[in-house]
């Protein structure tokens, strides 16, 4: 799921797979703006079938929350 | 019995304001707002209103399709910013005009204010009570914006886009579709005037409860982005079904013209040409209800529109509000 998630981020902010790590910030390191992280987050909940608030969305501050929040959201399975 | 757009006008104020001089304004710059919203520049009103604005694209529209004002038995105005609560801009284009033929209709749906007003002209000509339609979205967005707030002040812009809908036994308008969610109206808002009568001012335990908010238009980007993109998508699904067409067919989509970033993400999510959406917003910014018939104009004017191409127009906005029709372009004079 991991890859996935990868994946996605790495296609929605024009950004390479190796920059897209847990500690990787959206904004300060990956250079996302607001709109971009409403289309990743569209994007993710296509792909894993999850949905996301708005509230949740602007709470997310590294791939690492990313990762935590979908994990929870498909009930902790990975 | 149909109905068919047979003729469009627009008219924008003169002066244009670049996004180098609104970072002068506010904290902004020219690369800050390109790479947000795909916009340059805006036509900001000065001494035009919205009735000046919407009764020039009236008469663009009336010339370019030979009639003369008493032609129109319909005149529909869709708008945010009228210049009065009454009378209505559609009464004020009707005097401007010299119309005496018509009723006047004005219509608030936020930016999708000229697919509804399609919508509600479409069905009065196909029962049969009017022959000829002008339709029209007018603001003057530049009134109510926040000049402050950097987040919107950068998007707005004044303008007005008319057409001419007639009665018709070919097909123009094949379908068009709306909806509404006034549960998330809060996402995007322009309050009214506060009731500061004096009983309401001796009722309210707080005076500030009754302090009027500024009528300046407020909204959660984030949100309005995602509503946005599911609302364009549904509009164009439901328009292009009803109509009976594959969207693959449709010759150009036309949509509200709020941010190119919405628009690159409807057209990668749907597998759309980029270029099959028509856009205008580089130069005029987001003019609200007034955005699909201004963009409708350019591009009729600009190219011609082959006769029996599809068309999809497709609103969103306040409300929220919604909708989208697929049409059937006949010739224009």
């Amino acid at each position: 799921m991991y890859d996935q998630l990868k994946s996605i981020i790495a296609d929605q902010l024009g950004v390479e797979e190796t920059q897209v790590t847990p500690e990787a910030k959206f904004v300060a390191d990956l250079g996302a703006d607001s709109l971009a992280m409403v289309e990743m987050v569209m994007a993710i909940e296509d792909k894993f079938g999850v949905r996301i608030s708005q509230q949740e969305i602007k709470d997310l501050s590294s791939v690492g929350d990313a990762l935590s929040l979908i994990k929870s959201r498909m009930g902790g399975a990975a | 019995m149909f109905s068919r757009i047979v003729a469009t006008g627009s008219s924008v104020p003169e002066l244009e304001v670049g996004n180098d001089e609104l970072a002068g304004l506010v904290d902004t710059s020219d690369e800050w707002i390109v790479t947000r919203t795909g916009m340059s520049r805006r036509h900001i009103a000065t001494t035009d209103t919205t009735s000046s604005l919407a009764a020039a694209a009236a008469r663009k529209a009336l010339d370019a399709a030979g009639l003369s004002a008493d032609d129109i038995d319909l005149i529909m105005v869709a708008t945010v910013t009228p210049d009065n609560f009454t009378p209505t801009v559609s009464c004020q284009v009707q005097a401007a005009l010299g119309n005496t033929a018509a009723t006047c209709l004005d219509l608030w749906a936020g930016c999708s204010g000229f697919v509804y007003s399609l919508r509600v002209a479409d069905s009065m000509i196909r029962a049969g009570g009017v022959h000829r339609a002008l339709i029209i979205g007018a603001e003057t967005l530049s009134r109510v914006v926040d000049w402050t707030d950097r987040n919107t002040c950068v998007l707005f812009g004044d303008g007005a886009g008319a057409v001419v809908l007639e009665a018709s036994d070919e097909p123009g308008v094949l379908a068009c579709v709306t909806r509404s969610d006034g549960s998330r109206g809060n996402v995007l808002r322009i309050p009214g005037l506060a009731n500061s009568n004096p009983w309401a001012i001796k009722a309210a335990s707080d005076a500030d409860a009754i302090a009027p908010p500024p009528s300046v238009i407020s909204m959660d980007g984030q949100e309005v982005f995602r509503f946005a993109v599911g609302a364009i998508q549904w509009s164009l699904e439901e328009s292009a079904r009803i109509a009976g067409i594959d969207i693959s067919s449709i010759y150009r989509i036309i949509p509200h013209q709020a941010n190119n970033r919405i628009i690159d993400a409807v057209a990668s999510r749907m597998g759309i040409e980029r270029d099959v959406f028509y856009t205008n917003l580089q130069r005029f910014g987001n003019t609200s209800a007034a955005s699909i018939p201004l963009a409708l104009d350019e591009l009729n004017r600009a190219e011609s529109i082959p006769v029996g191409a599809y068309l999809a127009l497709v609103g969103f906005g306040g409300g929220l509000t919604w909708g989208g029709s697929v049409i059937r372009w006949a010739q224009t004079a």
